[in-house]
């Protein structure tokens, strides 16, 4: 089967590829564009440790074909942090919060967060747990997660505030 | 939560946030699975598709074949030299890394194929053709323990299928026994769970012109991978050096040598160029360690007021095809069958039993989560029969400071008995007990565990743990470990524990972890709660031998009287009489290491456990209380809180140790509820998340903890175990709520709503 070039906006960047039909989002953006903060747990949509966002929605890229991405806006984990000296709101607050045990579930509850507190900037903890539930963790028990994206949320509306 | 305080400590006591959770937020955190090395080539595994076969004849032409294909191995191939992390017993050491002879469960590593890609590896491992002679199979204990039963070690002389056994004799349990007012035995049967740690295995091996191996790979304990592999290999120890990278998660399943390690390495030999091997959740799921399931019988006698006078405790355990860490589990399961009570008598019996399954091996907790689901059980029934609150019971039969299982264990630091009050006030157990809401309950379940082992089952030559500390004149610090941090926090808390030793801020300290060529020897790795207290023991010795070699200087410096002593706090080097006479850090390392003509100044430590009995130096305890909501109608258990208070010692991280109590409540409740494989003829059907289910978000209850205040001697800053232990009481305590609210006594895990319904309707037939 011949290769399908694509054109991927990956965190402001375009790249220019030529990929295999049945290659995932996540290969390509792992193997092909060494963004390695994407995580692969389970293969099958299950886990979420690889969900990153597409066109501002979150998806499970190792479902997701990287064909499907072409000509669209990839967000992953190494592009929501200001600069690297500065950690996104969500960041600092799973770091200072305790959220982050063995840290390989993190970057894709990191992402379903940031999409969640995009399309509900002020959500109950109920809210919060329904909005991680595809989002596995096995160190954490989730609480300190929940916890984080809680401060978040009054972090960033502050901020929004006072800008 | 309510946390311990500790007014003379700066560090200790803190909630730091880890060292390396920034680049794991960020996504720069490098697993062992991100590595890419110029040139490097991708293996795949070919497994056993049959639980039980003579192989006749591999052929692997075809495989080569495939363009793209470097090297395909088989048994054969190798140096053929079995491993076993019970080096102490080498006919304990079973396995070999790809099957030469025989395979013994469906998984089994049979060859292996590194090719330019993943896929045309994948494509050539099905292109081999091996010609299976498929013998009979058992899949449980008691086939594999019948007459005439197939023979899964027929290699080694064996008493039919029991690998080994332990048997502890304390007093005279059938004498106790015959005098005891009470007698209750009970039978009580555990299933097999996985880690399910999110971070499948991985690794890459490079090897080096003159055929040393650099190994990266997502373990808990590169030493023993070092010396596992470097003997596998038929080559020195030196030459093999193993990295661990970022690693996510553990829980036990990554502690042994692994086939694709072996594979990796002997390949990256053999082609010349780096090779790495990703497992997919598929593999992990269907072939992967396991918790061991159990058989458990378990006799116990009171006298009329409750007081235990003794236990006969035979254990079962389902070890699948190879021993792997089963030996330490067959052993811990007597010791933790005899803990939290006093018992003048006891009687152990554990069998380690082969069957042709996906091997069982350590899993957080080690023997505890079974055989605590076991003996708390059985003491929240004979309070039931004995007409006492079981909380009152345990009271009465509780462990205390100073209590001895004779040559065993001796316990040092105990808050057991606060644990059991704590937890009844902030339940309001006496009142929920005696008066519950319809269709509820509470239940209890407690626990105590080890702090690392005294057992050197590894039969190392060197310390069990080490550390090295390295001073520089710009006031910075360098500590060298080879302790694993695999998610749980030890890069934190043994850089906490070096700050507050020294008296230099946590940011001003770099630490390099597990890396078997550039740190102290050794460290036998991160299981058994052991790195806390052990690697924080060495760290306290190296730091002491860094302030030998600066008090001297200062105290020169200021003329101070020989029985001044020499503070270290805030970065500085002072006069404990007087604070102002003394200098920064930095000062004194730079006179130090100019009044020694430029020798540099670095301190090592060291830990090994002696005269502590056979088990641990030191033991934490604690209570849990569930409370459920179980709906009549559909059996469905809704978890409504967990209260836990528990005895840690010193809490060095308060963040990290409720972290550790929060994940242990989750894998405890998916234990009790809703985490099983689904088996048949020795395949494991379910290897996917939706079908194994771990609990999510919306699974969680919500909990309240206390930390009871003690101070373990034996243990850095008075610290021990905090992380594993806790797994276990969750099980037993949602059981008993489950009897609370419904009268069905679950015993044989999972409680599933099938269970709980037949026991509802159990229940009402019998009214």
């Amino acid at each position: 089967m011949s290769k399908v070039n694509i054109a991927l906006r990956v965190n402001g960047d375009v790249y220019e590829l030529a990929v295999d039909p049945w290659r995932t989002l996540v290969e390509v953006l792992r193997d092909d564009l060494n963004l390695t903060g994407t995580k692969v747990g389970c293969q099958t949509g299950d886990c979420g440790a690889c969900t990153v966002m597409l066109d501002g929605r979150t998806v499970t890229s190792c479902l997701t074909l990287a064909v499907e991405a072409d000509g669209r806006e990839v967000t992953t984990i190494e592009g929501i942090a200001p600069s690297g000296e500065e950690l996104h709101p969500i960041q600092k607050a799973f770091v200072e919060r305790g959220a982050v045990q063995c840290g390989y579930c993190t970057p894709g509850m990191i992402m379903s967060s940031k999409h969640l507190l995009e399309i509900n900037p002020t959500p109950t903890e109920q809210e919060i747990r329904r909005g991680l539930s595809g989002n596995l963790c096995r160190c954490t028990g989730y609480n300190k997660i929940v916890e984080a994206v809680g401060e978040a949320s009054r972090t960033m509306r502050s901020t929004d505030k006072e800008g | 939560m309510s946390m311990c305080k500790y007014p003379d400590y700066k560090f200790i006591g803190q909630s730091a946030p880890r060292v390396d959770a920034p680049s794991k937020v960020t996504g720069s955190a490098v697993y062992a699975g991100d590595i890419k090395l110029p040139g490097m080539l991708h293996g795949k595994l070919l497994r056993s598709p049959v639980p039980h076969a003579r192989i006749k004849s591999i052929d692997v032409s075809q495989a080569v074949a495939l363009p793209g294909v470097k090297a395909v191995i088989t048994g054969k191939d190798t140096p053929c030299i079995k491993y076993g992390n019970w080096r102490l017993v080498p006919q304990s050491q079973d396995e070999l890394p790809l099957a030469v002879d025989k395979v013994r469960f469906i998984g089994d590593e049979v060859a292996a194929v590194v090719a330019v890609d993943e896929e045309t590896a994948e494509e050539a491992v099905h292109l081999i053709r091996v010609d299976y002679e498929e013998l009979p199979a058992v899949y449980d204990v008691d086939a594999a323990l019948a007459q005439g039963a197939p023979l899964i070690h027929d290699e080694v002389d064996l008493s039919g299928n029991i690998s080994l056994d332990r048997k502890i004799d304390v007093g005279d349990v059938e004498t106790a026994l015959a005098g005891a007012d009470y007698v209750r035995e009970d039978f009580f049967t555990v299933h097999a769970v996985s880690h399910a740690y999110l971070e499948p295995c991985a690794c890459v091996a490079e090897a080096d012109a003159e055929g040393r191996i650099t190994l990266w790979t997502s373990t808990q304990t590169p030493y023993i991978v070092q010396c596992l592999l470097a003997s596998t290999l038929g080559i020195p120890e030196n030459h093999v050096r193993v990295i661990k990278p970022t690693v996510g998660g553990g829980f036990g399943g990554k502690m042994e040598l692994r086939p694709w390690e072996f594979c990796a390495a002997f390949l990256a030999r053999k082609t010349g160029r780096p090779v790495r091997f990703q497992l997919t959740r598929a593999e992990e799921l269907a072939t992967g360690r396991r918790r061991h399931p159990m058989k458990i019988r378990s006799k116990i006698g009171f006298k009329k007021d409750g007081t235990i006078v003794a236990k006969d405790f035979e254990v079962y355990l389902d070890g699948g095809a190879y021993n792997s860490m089963g030996p330490t589990a067959t052993f811990l399961c007597g010791n933790f069958g005899a803990m939290l009570y006093r018992f003048p008598n006891y009687r152990y019996r554990g069998y380690h039993v082969y069957t042709n399954k996906p091997p069982a091996g350590a899993m957080r907790g080690f023997g505890a989560p079974q055989a605590l689901f076991a003996g708390e059980s059985q003491m929240n029934m004979a309070a039931g029969e004995l007409g006492l609150d079981p909380i009152d019971l345990r009271i009465q039969n509780a462990m205390v400071s100073g209590d001895e299982i004779p040559g065993v264990a001796t316990i040092s630091s105990c808050g057991f008995i606060e644990s059991l009050q704590k937890v009844a006030e902030m339940t309001d157990w006496r009142d929920k007990r005696k008066n519950p809401a319809p269709n509820k309950g509470l239940g209890v379940g407690c626990y105590s565990f080890i702090s690392g082992g005294v057992f050197n089952w590894f039969n190392t030559i060197y310390n069990f743990t080490a550390a090295e500390v390295r001073a520089y004149d710009d006031g910075t610090l360098h500590l060298l470990t080879m302790a694993s941090d695999i998610g749980q926090g030890s890069d934190t808390v043994l850089r906490q524990i070096l700050a507050e030793e020294l008296g230099v801020s946590v940011e001003r300290i770099r630490i390099t972890s597990a890396d078997t060529a550039m740190t102290p020897k050794a460290d036998l790795g991160t299981w058994g709660s052991r790195v806390t207290l052990m690697a924080g023991n060495a760290v306290v010795q190296a730091a002491q031998r860094i302030k030998e070699q600066l008090v001297g200087t200062v105290s020169a410096r200021f003329n101070l009287n020989v029985i001044h002593e020499i503070a270290f706090g805030g970065d500085r080097v002072f006069s404990k009489a007087r604070p102002d006479r003394g200098m920064t850090f930095g000062e004194a390392v730079a006179m130090a290491v100019k009044a020694r003509r430029g020798e540099e100044i670095v301190g090592r430590g060291y830990y090994t456990p002696r005269d502590r009995g056979l088990v641990s130096p030191a033991f934490s305890f604690g209570a849990q209380v569930a409370e459920v909501e179980v709906d009549p109608k559909t059996g469905l258990i809704k978890v409504e809180k967990m209260t836990t208070a528990h005895d840690c010692g010193t809490v060095i991280n308060p963040m990290s140790v409720e972290g550790q109590l929060e994940g242990s409540v989750h894998m405890g409740l998916g234990y009790a509820l809703c985490e099983q494989f689904v088996m048949r003829d020795g395949q494991t059907l379910n290897t996917t998340f939706l079908d194994y289910k771990i609990p999510a978000a919306e699974d969680m209850p919500p909990g309240e903890s206390f930390c009871v205040d003690t101070y373990e001697p034996d243990g850095p800053f008075g610290a021990k175990e905090a992380g594993e232990g806790l797994v276990s009481p969750t099980a037993p305590a949602i059981a008993d709520a489950v009897w609370h609210a419904t009268g069905y006594r679950c015993l044989d895990l999972p409680i599933t709503p099938e269970k709980v319904l037949a026991g509802i309707a159990a229940r009402d037939g019998g009214d």
